[in-house]
């Protein structure tokens, strides 16, 4: 059986949701980033308590039309890549709650 | 700015987000630099629990970078629980510092938090030059103590040298030793007058013939030739441009909680102990006069040949009077880059050479008997 594996949004991180996409900039070299609607739901799951996979089943599978197999390698390489860039923390054990950013919504309105 | 970054901000605008704010804590400082266009003295600075309940509000209304600065940001004993709840609210934070009060606990401290980036002003390579502006005896060196400690921590760091007439030698000095710190550096050539409107600090500007020998030099500015060159006439689209981004995608709060579009805009639209920050950012009147300016509609910018490339700040131009006027400290800019005058330049040297006695004359053409007495008198001085 695979292991489970529990994602957290790195504190080292400065974000914010912007229309439809998440903001996010790495405290590694400054670097900016935006993430697509799939990586925003993701990451703001991230709260290092909920396995990728329940993450997947639940806040991905349930908004796309998608196979669950498929999501969750999708996924894992998603995580994969944004833990490269400092944005998500990776582990085999929950991560403590002090490791995490908070994700804030904004109120936002066309003007 | 980098090109996304440039994307995500124009994509506030579309959306009406304050993407940037600058924040003073406190306008108290340690140090009393010659130049500072603040009043120093506290007057009821915002509690801890007031700016943590603002940041809340910010971050629900969508800002992104928030500057923390002052007066001196360290002078504030809950400065490191402040930046803990900004850091928890996952804003982009930058600092505005002198560093004296940076020592290496603090600098490890803003590491852990993930500032971005922290820009401390240096005045002079020199002590005897930078300490005089400060007017604090060992304080270029603790500012420079403080750079070192920033950056064995991996930190960001900006000098940010302001030109003026005592440091106006001293500019490449202190980009050499931006270079030596491993420090990005930046060059700031206007004093602006004091908040409350008091214009005698501009004295204090280092002057045309700096400028110009500034606006020549190709470490700075690149190719001379092109950064000189006569400016493109306006043409209709740069009519509709906007003049910078205060009140569109950034704003300032001062200390006190007052609201205006910029910190050289004290236009105030409102104050965040009585509404919520999102309220006046979406509904003050004065946030949509400004937000409704274009080149178009400014008095002698949109007549100027420098109209499409002046750096024109509306905060300045409000503070000479007229938030739609010319901000004479950019057209002696954009007189001294290119040796072509503005518009607003050629009046002011149209009305210095004409006689008193012409406006003078204007007086009695005017009717009612307060007035009438006033053109008498006035007639009286010109004979």
């Amino acid at each position: 059986m695979n292991k489970k594996l529990y994602v957290a949004r790195s504190p080292r991180i400065a974000a914010r949701k912007l229309g439809e996409e998440m903001l996010v900039m790495s405290g590694q070299g400054s670097t900016l980033f935006t993430l697509n609607p799939t990586a925003t739901i993701l990451w703001q799951a991230a709260d290092g308590a909920t396995p990728l996979e329940e993450i997947v089943e639940r806040r991905i599978c349930s908004e796309f039309e998608v196979n669950p197999e498929e999501a969750m390698r999708d996924a894992e390489a998603l995580a994969e890549d944004l833990a490269k860039h400092g944005i998500l923390l990776i582990s085999e054990q929950p991560i403590a709650e002090q490791s995490i950013a908070t994700p804030t919504s904004p109120v936002q309105e066309s003007r | 700015m980098s090109a996304l970054l440039t994307e995500m901000s124009d994509r506030a605008l579309q959306l009406g987000v304050p993407f940037s704010v600058q924040l003073d804590l406190t306008y108290r400082c340690n140090e009393q630099c010659v130049h500072c266009y603040l009043d120093h003295d506290d007057h009821g600075e915002m509690t801890t629990t007031e700016i943590k309940h603002l940041l809340q509000e910010m971050a629900e209304a969508g800002v992104f970078i928030l500057t923390l600065s002052g007066g001196e940001i360290f002078m504030r004993k809950d400065f490191f629980e402040i930046l803990e709840c900004a850091r928890a609210l996952t804003f982009c934070i930058k600092l505005k510092t002198n560093a004296v009060l940076i020592r290496e606990p603090q600098a490890a401290r803003i590491r852990e938090l993930g500032v971005e980036s922290i820009q401390i002003s240096i005045y002079s390579h020199r002590p005897e030059v930078h300490d005089a502006i400060t007017k604090v005896p060992g304080s270029l060196q603790r500012s420079i103590n403080a750079i070192r400690f920033l950056k064995s921590q991996g930190l960001k760091v900006v000098m940010a040298n302001v030109l003026m007439t005592g440091n106006m030698q001293d500019y490449q000095g202190v980009r050499a030793l931006a270079d030596e710190l491993g420090a990005d550096y930046t060059l700031d050539p206007t004093i602006t007058p004091m908040m409350d409107g008091d214009r005698s600090i501009l004295e204090l500007n280092a002057g045309e013939s700096v400028l110009r020998n500034l606006f020549r030099d190709e470490s700075f500015v690149g190719n001379a030739d092109e950064f000189c060159a006569p400016p493109p006439a306006p043409d209709e689209n740069s009519m509709l441009s906007l003049p910078c981004s205060a009140g569109h995608t950034a704003c300032y709060v001062s200390p006190y909680g007052e609201f205006y579009p910029c910190v050289q805009f004290p236009l105030s639209c409102g104050n965040v102990r009585q509404q919520r920050f999102i309220d006046i950012w979406r509904d003050s009147e004065q946030l949509k006069e400004v937000r409704s300016i274009r080149l178009r509609d400014l008095t002698s910018c949109s007549q100027c040949a420098h109209g499409a490339s002046c750096t024109r700040c509306p905060g300045l131009a409000f503070m000479e009077g007229n938030m739609r006027g010319p901000s004479t400290a950019d057209c002696e800019k954009s007189f001294a880059r290119t040796g072509i005058p503005s518009v607003n330049l050629l009046a002011k040297k149209e009305n210095a050479s004409t006689p008193r006695l012409v406006q003078i004359q204007l007086v009695p053409a005017i009717t009612g008997s307060r007035l009438s007495g006033i053109g008498v008198a006035a007639s009286a001085v010109a004979s």
